[in-house]
C-alpha cells in the first residue's frame, strides 16, 4: 500500500492519501472552494513537507476545479467576463505573492505569517456567512419563503468609474472591484496554498453582489488559472510540486468533487453557506489554539539544499 | 553511467584515504565490507537494512565501531518563544556540514572501549558529534549548545540520527557483523560507512566503505526532470491535473 513520493522524498500509504482526497474533494464540490485550506494541513499532519504540500495541493487544485467547474458551465453557472476582471488581478496577484512568500520564508516568518492570516480572513467570513445566513433562515421562517427583494444594496461601490454589464449576474457594477478581489486573493492563494475560493465566495456575494448560484462556478472558474500558475510558478521558483502525489490526491478529489456538486443541488442557499461558514470557524479556531499553545518541541529545523 | 562517474570517483578516493591514513605501525588487520554498496529508492521503498560484516585479528582485546555518517548539508535550527501569547520563531542559528543521517554500532559500551579523548576526536557518539556554526552566524556558546542539543534531539525523533548504539556481534572467532537501518525518509547521497578497530583505548585502524543512496526507476526520473526542467516539468504538471480534471468530469457524465 506504499508509494515512495520523489519530490517529497518519503514514502506514504497510497490508500490514506485518496481517501484524504476524496474527503476534501466532496466538500469543494458542495461548497465549490478548492479545499486546499483543509487539504494543506492534512498533508502536513501526515508529514508531507509544508513546502511540498502547498506546491503540490496548487496542482490538485488545478484538476479539483476544472472536474468542478464543467459541470457548472452545463448549468450556465459561469459568468465569464465577471471571472476574466477577477483572473486579471489574480494572475498579477499570484506572482507578487509567489516572491512575498520566498522573502517571508528567508526570514523564517512564514509559517506565522501564513496562520495569522488564516485565523483573520476565517475568522472574519465564518462569523459573517454565519450571521447572514441564520438572518436569511430565520427571515425564510417568519415570511413563508418569500422573493428576494432587492438584488442587491447600493454602496460606495457603485460610484467607482469603468462601471460595465455583466449579463449573467446581472450587474452593473466598475471593473475595479473584481479585479482588486482578484489581486488579493491572488496574493493570498501564492501565501497560503490555495485557491482563496473559501475568501472569494464570500467577497463575490457580499461586495460584488452577485447571485449564489453564479458565483460558485466563477469562482471555480478563476480558481483553474490562479491555480495552474501557482503550480507553475512553485515548480519552476521551488521544484515543491510532487506529480506523484498530486496524481493520487487529484484521482481522489476530482471523483469526490463530482459526488460533491451533486449533493449540493439538494441543499438550499442559506444551508449550504452556513455549513461552510461551521467548517471556516472549526479551521480558525484550529489555527487559534496551534498559535497560543505551547508547542510540544519550540524548536524547529530546516535543511537548506 | 557517466552520472555515477562522480560519486564512484569520490567514494574511491575516501576509500584510499581512509585505508591510507590511519594504519598505525602496531595496527593489525581490518577487514569490513558492506552487503551492498547502493542503496536504491524506488517506488516502494519503504526503508532498507544493510549487513556490514568483517573480520579482525583478535577479538579478545579488539573491538569493532561502526559510523555511518550522511551527505553533509548546511541545516538552520529556529526555535519559538512566546511573544503576547503568541508562539513566535524568534532565535535561530545555523550549521554548516552537518551530516544529514548519523548512527554508530559498538561491540561494546563507548565508553568502555574508547577514552574521552578518542571518542572527541574521531566525533564517535551523538555527544560528541561536533556541528561548526556558519560564518556569519553569532550565537553564543550557551545558547548554541541548546540549539545543538534541539537539533539533535528533532534528528533522532525523524529517525535519521540514533540516540542508542547499536549491537555489533561476533559469529564465531574472529567474524563479525552488525546491521544498519535505513528509514523510509532517508536523504539521498553518499554516505560513509567506515569501522574503526579499538584497542587499549584508542584507535588503531580504520577502514572507510562507500554507500550511495539514490533514487532509481521512475521516482528517480521524476525527480531529475523536476530540477533539471523545471518549467517543462510544471507545465506537464498543470496538463496532467487539466486532463484529470475533465476526464473525471467526463466519465461521470456519463454514468
Amino acid at each position: 500500500m506504499n508509494v515512495y513520493l520523489p519530490i517529497a522524498e518519503m514514502s506514504v500509504n497510497w490508500l490514506a492519501i485518496l481517501v484524504m482526497g476524496g474527503g476534501v474533494g466532496f466538500l469543494s464540490g458542495i461548497f465549490g472552494v478548492g479545499g486546499g485550506f483543509l487539504m494543506t494541513p492534512l498533508l502536513i499532519f501526515l508529514g508531507i513537507p509544508p513546502t511540498v504540500a502547498v506546491g503540490t495541493q496548487a496542482a490538485q487544485l488545478t484538476a479539483a476545479s476544472v472536474s468542478g467547474v464543467i459541470a457548472h458551465w452545463r448549468r450556465q453557472n459561469v459568468d465569464l467576463e465577471m471571472g476574466g476582471f477577477l483572473l486579471a488581478g489574480g494572475l498579477i496577484g499570484s506572482i507578487a505573492g509567489v516572491y512575498l512568500f520566498r522573502y517571508l520564508d528567508s526570514i523564517g516568518q512564514i509559517d506565522l505569517v501564513i496562520q495569522f492570516s488564516y485565523v483573520i480572513l476565517l475568522g472574519a467570513i465564518g462569523l459573517l456567512m454565519m450571521w447572514e445566513s441564520l438572518r436569511s433562515m430565520v427571515k425564510r421562517r417568519s415570511s413563508g419563503g418569500a422573493g428576494r427583494g432587492r438584488l442587491h444594496q447600493h454602496n460606495w461601490m457603485h460610484g467607482l468609474p469603468w462601471k460595465r454589464r455583466f449579463r449573467r449576474s446581472k450587474l452593473y457594477i466598475s471593473v475595479i472591484p473584481p479585479f482588486v478581489i482578484g489581486l488579493f486573493i491572488g496574493v493570498l492563494a501564492a501565501i497560503m496554498g490555495v485557491g482563496g475560493g473559501f475568501i472569494m465566495i464570500p467577497a463575490m456575494i457580499y461586495i460584488l453582489g452577485m447571485p449564489t448560484t453564479i458565483v460558485i462556478g466563477t469562482s471555480l472558474f478563476q480558481i483553474i488559472f490562479v491555480s495552474a500558475n501557482v503550480t507553475l510558478f512553485q515548480a519552476v521558483l521551488n521544484q515543491t510540486v510532487d506529480v506523484v502525489l498530486a496524481l493520487i490526491l487529484l484521482i481522489g478529489s476530482v471523483v469526490g468533487a463530482q459526488f460533491g456538486t451533486k449533493f449540493a443541488g439538494y441543499l438550499r442557499g442559506d444551508q449550504l453557506r452556513g455549513l461552510l461558514a461551521i467548517l471556516v470557524l472549526l479551521v480558525c479556531l484550529q489555527l487559534i489554539v496551534e498559535l497560543a499553545v505551547e508547542p510540544s518541541d519550540p524548536f524547529t529545523i530546516e535543511w537548506i539544499r | 553511467m557517466r552520472r555515477w562517474f562522480g560519486p564512484i570517483c569520490l567514494v574511491a578516493a575516501l576509500w584510499g584515504m581512509g585505508v591510507a591514513a590511519s594504519r598505525p605501525a602496531a595496527a593489525q588487520g581490518l577487514v569490513a565490507d558492506l552487503s551492498s554498496h547502493l542503496i536504491a529508492i524506488t517506488t516502494d521503498f519503504t526503508g532498507q537494512e544493510l549487513l556490514l560484516f568483517g573480520t579482525l585479528d583478535d577479538p579478545s582485546r579488539q573491538d569493532v565501531v561502526v559510523v555511518v555518517t550522511g551527505p553533509q548539508q548546511t541545516v538552520t535550527v529556529r526555535q519559538k518563544k512566546e511573544t503576547l501569547g503568541v508562539w513566535i520563531n524568534r532565535r535561530f542559528t545555523t550549521f554548516e556540514q552537518v551530516p544529514t543521517f548519523y548512527r554508530v554500532a559498538a561491540s561494546n559500551p563507548l565508553a568502555e572501549i574508547l577514552t574521552e579523548r578518542a571518542l572527541d576526536r574521531g566525533q564517535i557518539g551523538l555527544r560528541n558529534l561536533e556541528l561548526s556554526q556558519a560564518s556569519g552566524s553569532n550565537t553564543f556558546r550557551e545558547e548554541l549548545e541548546r540549539f545543538r542539543e534541539a537539533f539533535i534531539r528533532r534528528q533522532v525523533e525523524s529517525g535519521l540520527y540514533a540516540d542508542q548504539v547499536d549491537p555489533v556481534r561476533f559469529v564465531g572467532g574472529r567474524l563479525f557483523r552488525t546491521t544498519i537501518g535505513f528509514p523510509a525518509n532517508v536523504p539521498t547521497g553518499q554516505y560513509i560507512v567506515t569501522a574503526y578497530l579499538v584497542e587499549n583505548g584508542d584507535i588503531v585502524d580504520a577502514q572507510t566503505t562507500p554507500l550511495i543512496i539514490s533514487k532509481l526507476g521512475i521516482g528517480a526520473d521524476v525527480s531529475v526532470f523536476a530540477y533539471r526542467q523545471s518549467l517543462l516539468y510544471g507545465i506537464v504538471a498543470v496538463v496532467i491535473a487539466m486532463m484529470a480534471g475533465w476526464t473525471a468530469s467526463w466519465i461521470f457524465r456519463r454514468l
